[in-house]
């Protein structure tokens, strides 16, 4: 029996009078890959910021690692140390080093050792092939090598599950292959546990184990990764997949 | 323009110049601490606190100098609080400017982003995290244009000084045109005196404002 | 504290003296507006022209402005004028040139501020459908930028109605120096007059300029969106 790391359950979202998100229902995995699909709208972004308590959410329940989140701002403080984060605007703080970037939360939060981290952010920053750069400012980085950066930022969390929001969204086409590249030595090598915002179908089709299809804030369908590229359940979704181009 | 005019009028206004750079200093300074004091109480919600610096700014910006310093020079003694001139010129000043100075700081901390806030708080950091590491660099950069432009102008406020009789630059060319009626020199000599105050200034606070922009930024 | 200082402001016609001080403040602010905002229109467009020597003397004249406190514009006017030149206006209308000028320059910055911060696409598909310059002004970027610069015409109001407190160095009438005239009149029977008279022109001046103040931070707030 895999262990469960999240679950959610019966989960409503407002805006005001507006609904968000309705009734979402999951489950992920250790190890898993989770993508959310869907048009631009659908509530992924809305539905993935929930996960790590930047949304708050009126009704339903989430559970992380068996336990009922209580979503106060204090918990979901503790639990984002667990929790990985990486956004589509990367967000490097512009006035640290890299380096700095790195070491910020993991010292100051965590109040680990800064030469024991440091050690491990320079492997890090070696995987995603970065190191040179361990004492350059953002300012001095493409958009690629910041992403790959706040990759390594939330990795030196020691997270147990990791939250990517739309990560390739604003790079260049050559540099999105560097960002997901790294994602998937994190699934394959690591076995990271991943829930992915992603308009890269190819990239999602080798890397989901399982895809939620979201509509208008509803999960319309949850599919094995694999079967719903090749027959997706609702008409929807093969809609969506036909104006997809690969 | 009669030169020898000027040329004896200097040791005053040399007299009325180190009076205003040391009100404007001290005024400055003042207003500075209490700016940054309020604005922190606005930021991290203070009870009771930030609703009375709310209310603060908005008395202290919306009212002039000149009434203030009349109010502090000739309404307190009635009310048995007498202060001498220079004194009420600088807390005046500090009133007016810690307002000025909040607003700026103010504005600089709301204008971080929200994303960069959602990373850090993705990071695990507590909201005094947040602010110490993210929300206080990046505001003090973002407000340095408002905090150059509120150097300078209560700089020429202090030229209101010259109601209470404090000798500063103003008050100096006034005094000076009462007694001898060359009004078109001592004039001219005032507005030099401000310029040579305010125009190396206002050259150095843009390159400031550039580097700090730079070094936190990097644009 | 004196029991009924504050009738001091309902003696006699003291209290329509005072609003008739004020009104001599209100007015000479809002004319002063009324022509510096329409001179500083104009000079605003002119800074956003390549023409460099117009650009380089109108920057002179905005820094002039930037550089020397108002206090001393009201007496470069009141003094210079008259002996420099034989212009003997009353001191109102002294001010009102000031007032003028200052805000001038300082709108000139808000309008070209405005006017450079619209998107070059949008001038380039103006022309794109045809208009001319002038049209193109009128149509586009006008109606642009007044919705740019209308948080920062605001403030710059607020700051015309808070300089009329000025208006009494020179011997102008306004709220002020009317207030001084009761309190010296009337210290023998109020002797806490004086805090009733500054108080209640405290209180003017916040009235007039905090709503116009919240109303630049209500459409400033609305522009971030």
């Amino acid at each position: 029996m895999a262990e469960e790391i999240l679950k959610v359950e019966h989960l409503d979202k407002y805006y005001g009078d507006w609904q968000a998100l309705h009734d979402i229902n999951f489950s992920i995995n250790k190890g898993e890959v989770v993508t959310l699909l869907g048009p631009s709208g659908s509530g992924k972004s809305t539905l993935i910021r929930t996960l790590n308590g930047l949304e708050s959410y009126r009704k339903g329940t989430i559970y992380f690692q068996g336990k009922k989140v209580d979503p106060n701002p204090k918990e979901w403080q503790a639990l984002r140390q667990k929790i990985g984060m990486v956004f589509q605007s990367y967000d490097l703080f512009p006035n640290l080093t890299v380096m700095d970037n790195i070491l910020l939360a993991p010292t100051k939060v965590q109040g680990r050792d800064k030469e024991e981290v440091r050690k491990e952010a320079l492997a890090l920053l070696d995987r995603v092939e970065l190191r040179k750069h361990a004492d350059s400012y953002p300012r001095q980085l493409s958009g690629g090598q910041k992403q790959r950066i706040a990759i390594v930022r939330a990795l030196a969390m020691h997270p147990e599950l990791m939250l990517f929001d739309e990560v390739t969204a604003s790079l260049d086409p050559e540099m999105v292959r560097g960002v997901l590249k790294i994602i998937k030595e994190l699934s394959d090598q690591d076995h990271m546990t991943m829930i992915i915002v992603t308009h890269e179908m190819n990239f999602a089709a080798k890397i989901a184990d399982k895809v939620l299809f979201l509509e208008k804030g509803k999960i319309l369908e949850e599919t094995p990764g694999k079967q719903f590229f090749d027959h997706p359940q609702t008409d929807r979704a093969a809609e969506f997949l036909n104006s997809m181009d690969f | 323009m009669n030169w020898t005019v000027i040329q004896q009028s200097l040791p005053e206004f040399a007299q009325g110049f180190k009076l205003t750079l040391w009100l404007s200093f001290v005024g400055i300074i003042g207003a500075i601490i209490v700016g940054i004091i309020s604005s922190l109480s606005q930021y991290f919600r203070v009870p009771v606190v930030g609703k009375i610096v709310g209310a603060y700014v908005e008395i202290a910006r919306n009212t002039p100098l000149l009434i203030q310093l009349f109010f502090l020079y000739y309404a307190f003694p009635v009310m048995g609080i007498k202060m001498a001139a220079q004194t009420c010129g600088i807390i005046g000043l500090i009133f007016l400017g810690g307002a000025y100075m909040a607003e700026g700081f103010t504005g600089g901390f709301n204008g971080v982003s929200k994303s960069q806030l959602d990373s850090g708080r993705a990071l695990g950091m507590s909201d005094f995290q947040l602010a110490r590491y993210i929300v206080f660099p990046q505001g003090f950069a973002l407000s340095m244009p408002a905090l150059a432009a509120n150097i300078i102008f209560l700089i020429k406020e202090t030229s209101i000084f010259s109601v209470i009789a404090i000798p500063e630059l103003t008050n100096t060319a006034l005094d000076l045109i009462g007694m001898y009626y060359q009004s078109n020199e001592y004039l001219f000599v005032l507005v030099v005196a401000y310029a040579i105050i305010l125009i190396p200034l206002i050259v150095f606070l843009t390159w400031l404002e550039r580097r700090v922009r730079y070094g936190t930024f990097g644009d | 504290m004196a029991h009924s200082g504050i009738n001091v402001l309902f003696e006699g016609t003291n209290f329509a003296r005072l609003m008739g001080g004020l009104w001599t403040a209100v007015w000479i602010a809002a004319i002063s507006l009324i022509i510096g905002l329409a001179l500083g229109t104009i000079l605003g467009m002119l800074r956003t022209l390549h023409n460099r020597v117009i650009r380089f003397i109108l920057l002179m004249y905005l820094e002039f402005f930037r550089i020397v406190p108002t206090v001393v514009l009201l007496f470069l006017a009141y003094y210079i004028l008259p002996r420099q030149f034989n212009v003997n206006w009353p001191a109102t209308w002294m001010a009102v040139l000031a007032f003028s000028l200052w805000v001038s320059a300082e709108f000139s910055d808000i309008v070209r501020g405005a006017l450079e911060s619209i998107p070059v696409h949008q001038r380039e598909s103006g022309l794109a459908l045809g208009l001319n310059q002038w049209q193109l002004f009128r149509y586009v970027l006008l109606p642009q930028a007044i919705r740019l610069e209308l948080p920062a015409t605001i403030n710059l109001a607020t700051r015309v109605i808070k300089t009329t407190s000025l208006l009494l160095m020179i011997s102008i009438m306004d709220v002020i120096n009317v207030g001084q005239q009761i309190i010296e009149a009337n210290n023998q029977n109020y002797p806490t007059g004086v805090f009733w008279v500054y108080g209640l022109i405290f209180i003017l001046y916040f009235i007039i300029d905090y709503p116009l103040s919240r109303w630049a931070k209500h459409l400033t707030a609305k522009q971030k969106y």
